[in-house]
């Protein structure tokens, strides 16, 4: 018979969390053979210059435009800032084309798939809004180029991509806060899931 | 940004490449195929100590 303690709802999830997290399936000692191939590190080079585009992006907000623009340390931490975003494309696409030709959805990974496509949306309306958010006259012909098609969807007025403060708040607010913790669902359901092996270990198994 | 408009002469519109239905930036083109060679390298490129841990298993 269960006691009182045991029907309450922080008792309940963390019993759930503990069987389905447990430490060494979070952080894991060793991964399985087949990992040890180039096309695995795609993942976490994603991971490694997301935070660094995290990090030079608060750096850019707390010191603003005119350090960006004006000063030399200013326009070194804007290049970090744009060539993480880089290195962060280049390796997020070659991370996806990985995954699709091994089927990565498999094994019950379908939710590990989404929430991976939906972070690669994110990141490039992430990435639009921070063209529209450097505040010089390429922004402002980003800007004047996109509307029309923006506003044929429908959508113009809600995300005007003429209102600089709107784009930047989106750039800076709501879109990195969505790609983190779609980012962080996405690890998290790798480590539940565990990597997936390629099509020949599935058959042996 | 100087330091490569030192190497490569920047001061000129961006060049296109046209076929048929594609029209792309000579700057995109050569991301993408640098994606593609990085991508193919990945896949057969040998993995350190991947031999090693093979063997273990």
């Amino acid at each position: 018979m269960s006691t009182e303690i045991d029907r309450q709802w922080t008792t309940r999830t963390r019993k759930r969390m503990v069987s389905a997290f447990p430490a060494e399936k979070l952080l894991p000692d060793t991964q399985p053979s087949y990992v040890a191939s180039w096309i695995y590190v795609f993942g976490v080079t994603t991971l490694a210059s997301l935070a660094m585009v995290i990090l030079t992006g608060c750096i850019l907000s707390i010191r603003g435009p005119v350090w960006w623009h004006q000063s030399s340390e200013g326009h070194f931490v804007n290049s970090l800032h744009l060539w993480s975003v880089e290195v962060f494309f280049f390796a997020m696409v070659i991370h996806l084309w990985g995954k699709y030709f091994m089927a990565a959805w498999r094994g019950k990974r379908a939710m590990t798939w989404i929430t991976g496509a939906v972070t690669f949306l994110v990141s490039i309306g992430a990435a639009f809004t921070g063209y529209l958010s450097q505040s010089n006259f390429d922004s402002q012909w980003i800007s004047t180029q996109a509307k029309d098609g923006i506003n044929s969807t429908g959508i113009g007025a809600y995300f005007n991509v003429l209102n600089l403060g709107q784009m930047l708040m989106w750039h800076i607010v709501l879109l990195p806060l969505g790609a983190v913790v779609l980012t962080a669902l996405h690890v998290v359901l790798v480590r539940y899931r565990g990597v997936v092996p390629p099509f020949e270990e599935s058959s042996k198994s | 940004m100087e330091l490569l408009a030192a190497i490569f002469n920047l001061n000129h519109y961006g060049r296109y490449f046209t076929w048929h239905w594609l029209n792309i930036s000579i700057a995109n083109l050569i991301v993408v195929v640098l994606m593609v060679i990085v991508f193919v390298t990945a896949l057969v490129a040998p993995f350190p100590g991947r031999a090693k841990r093979k063997g273990d298993q």
